[in-house]
């Protein structure tokens, strides 16, 4: 058990393309942090610089109270669990999990104790003697994560594990990684593109973006206050809608407009704060034309075509449309679910007092 | 097959036994006369059907050899081949596993200049280096040894270049987890890279024996000692007598090809099961 702290890391490749740039970042003992981010940000090189996979260009890393930036994967603590799980294919899955603690020097009581312990956690003692070429991809995810908790280390870093899963098995992973981490307490860093992965797992997520951190924090803040725009329309699915403030004022803002933060030129609305029935507190009024309707059972999307503006927006609702597909519907949105914007920075711009 | 058309099966098959008989029967032909008496071979006329001198020819050949034509027992001489053949074969895949391991997993200066010059040296077969070679061993005092017979055969490109490119196949994240599971280069390279080679390793220790088995030029040029002859030579040295003795011959000619099917037929349950269970 440790604490994980990354200052200033930086990863130069050769050629000057900066992977990642000047990371700071304070994982806390126990914590489960999720690095999430689209594909390229730099969020799977942080983390194999973590595991000591990758070369640190520059700054310092801590894991626990030990600066580990030149220390050998083995040496630093950590177990690591793969994308494509990368288990020894020749060895049975008890010797797979065996392997990390043989190479330590463990005696083999201690090992088999251990990896009947973690076999027990992960409900699969009754593959031990199996290769895992004839294992099931969920099975084979647990032999992996096996491998990481027989070590009982300082930290786990998860590269991505559950994106060779189908999208049911990938559920009932995620859930039982979370309830294993609660159980556990081990620091844990994990990477994924997939946001809601992310906002499931993490108890704070760092989203990053071309090689930095856009924002930290837990999943409702970072949902509830995007910093950004990147992060606002990165965070939730579908994606924030973001309108321009004079195209709201057009559409007739009623003064509700006027109270927004100096320099918002740009606001973000999540499709599930756009009402299809006028609210009591005061509102925006936006006509528009139901293009496309996309029904996922409880809920539907709207992909509608706003009046005199070519920006592509959708709401969610719950149930069916009141209306077909071409017709026109008015949404409603009130001021609170205005998350005001500059397009200049990309900022959020702070409400006056904060 | 649901197709059912006679006509087609009986060709098919005609084809494949004629192909088969065309194959088999010089092997035939050399087990038969290998059990005729002496004086049968040279009435002009070969015989279709074994003769009763099996025992006889094999105990002379494999006991006493062929003493005119300086041929020593035909024991001695599969044994030197045998020697020959195994040390060539485990020397050229410890030396190309080990250098493919160095080529695909470090990085160092002029790495890509090494590989290619391995690679070049693929186009350089014995018999073109034959006589620099020849010079470099008789200054090492290595004429007349089994050191002399096999060194200079043990480098192997076409080897170290086949283990490369399947090294090349195993995913980066195996030598990743190693790493993490506090496996050092050489415990990753026994642990993992060798087990998952099994199948490449059998292959090519069939190809490998057969060719040292096989070597006929360059154990000619540095051997004059009997006692280091190797049954290729043997074979060749009863042939140009004046008078051949066909019939031992023959035997030592089916003794000769023993051992490789013996290898193929050992290594063949190995690969055909790493065929069988893809282990990726």
């Amino acid at each position: 058990m440790a604490s994980i702290t990354l200052e200033g890391i930086t990863k130069t490749y050769t050629g000057d393309v900066q992977a990642v740039k000047g990371v700071n970042l304070q994982i806390e003992d126990g914590e489960f942090v999720v690095l999430v981010g689209p594909s390229g940000c730099g969020k799977s090189t942080l983390l194999r610089m973590v595991a000591g996979l990758e070369t640190i260009t520059d700054g310092t890393l801590n894991i626990g109270e030990r600066v580990v930036n030149k220390l050998e994967p083995a040496e630093r603590d950590i177990a690591m669990v793969f994308q494509n799980y990368a288990l020894y294919p020749h060895m049975t899955v008890y010797n797979n999990l065996a392997y990390g603690l043989k190479n330590r020097g463990f005696k083999k009581g201690e090992i088999d104790q251990r990896v009947h312990v973690a076999a027990k956690m992960l409900e699969i003692e009754e593959f031990l003697e199996r290769k895992p070429r004839k294992l099931s991809g969920g099975q084979r995810q647990r032999v992996a994560m096996g491998r990481a908790l027989v070590r009982d280390p300082a930290a786990f870093l998860f590269d991505e594990p559950l994106s060779n899963l189908d999208a049911k098995l990938r559920v009932q992973m995620r859930v039982e990684i979370k309830q294993l981490q609660r159980r556990l307490k081990t620091t844990s860093l994990y990477v994924t593109h997939d946001q809601l992965e992310a906002m499931t797992l993490g108890d704070r997520l760092v989203v990053l973006n071309a090689g930095q951190i856009e924002q930290v924090g837990t999943p409702m803040e970072i949902y509830a206050r995007p910093a950004t725009m990147f992060v606002a329309g990165f965070i939730g699915s579908p994606a924030m809608n973001m309108l321009p403030v004079d195209y709201l004022h057009t559409q007739g803002a009623n003064g509700l407009l006027d109270n927004l933060p100096d320099g918002t030129d740009i606001v973000g609305i999540r499709p599930d704060d756009m009402h299809l029935t006028p609210p009591t507190a005061p509102h925006l009024t936006v006509d528009s034309t139901l293009a496309l309707f996309e029904a996922a059972g409880a809920e539907s999307h709207l992909y509608v075509n706003l009046a005199d503006s070519d920006q592509p927006t959708v709401i969610r609702v719950s149930g069916q449309p009141p209306v077909a597909e071409g017709e026109t519907l008015q949404f409603y949105v009130t001021r609170d679910a205005l998350h005001p914007f500059n397009s200049a920075t990309g900022q959020r711009t702070p409400s006056p007092g904060e | 097959m649901v197709e059912n058309r006679p006509w087609a099966n009986v060709f098919a098959h005609t084809v494949l036994i004629i192909g088969v008989a065309l194959v088999v029967f010089p092997v035939y032909i050399a087990i038969v006369a290998s059990t005729q008496a002496p004086y049968e071979l040279l009435r002009g006329t070969l015989p279709l059907l074994p003769g009763s001198y099996g025992i006889e020819n094999y105990t002379q050949m494999w006991q006493s050899g062929v003493s005119s034509s300086n041929s020593p027992p035909a024991a001695l001489m599969l044994w030197n081949s045998f020697v020959m053949a195994m040390a060539i074969t485990v020397g050229k895949l410890f030396i190309s596993l080990l250098s493919a391991f160095a080529i695909v997993y470090f990085r160092f200066r002029f790495r890509i200049f090494f590989f290619w010059l391995i690679f070049v040296t693929l186009m350089l077969p014995v018999e073109v280096r034959i006589i620099p070679t020849f010079q470099v061993v008789a200054n090492l005092n290595m004429l007349n040894s089994f050191a002399g017979l096999s060194i200079p055969l043990i480098a192997s490109a076409t080897a170290t270049f086949l283990f490369r490119q399947f090294f090349m196949t195993i995913p980066e994240e195996m030598l990743e987890a190693a790493r993490v599971d506090g496996a050092g280069p050489m415990k990753f390279f026994k642990d993992i890279l060798m087990p998952l080679s099994v199948t490449n390793i059998a292959a090519l220790f069939v190809i490998m024996f057969i060719y040292g088995w096989n070597q006929y030029l360059w154990p000619l040029l540095i051997t004059t000692d009997p006692d280091y002859t190797t049954i290729v030579m043997g074979i060749q040295r009863m042939t140009s007598e004046e008078n051949p003795q066909w019939h031992l011959v023959m035997a030592a000619v089916v003794m000769a090809a023993l051992p490789p099917v013996l290898v193929i037929l050992f290594m063949q349950r190995l690969f055909v099961k790493g065929l069988t269970e893809t282990e990726k």
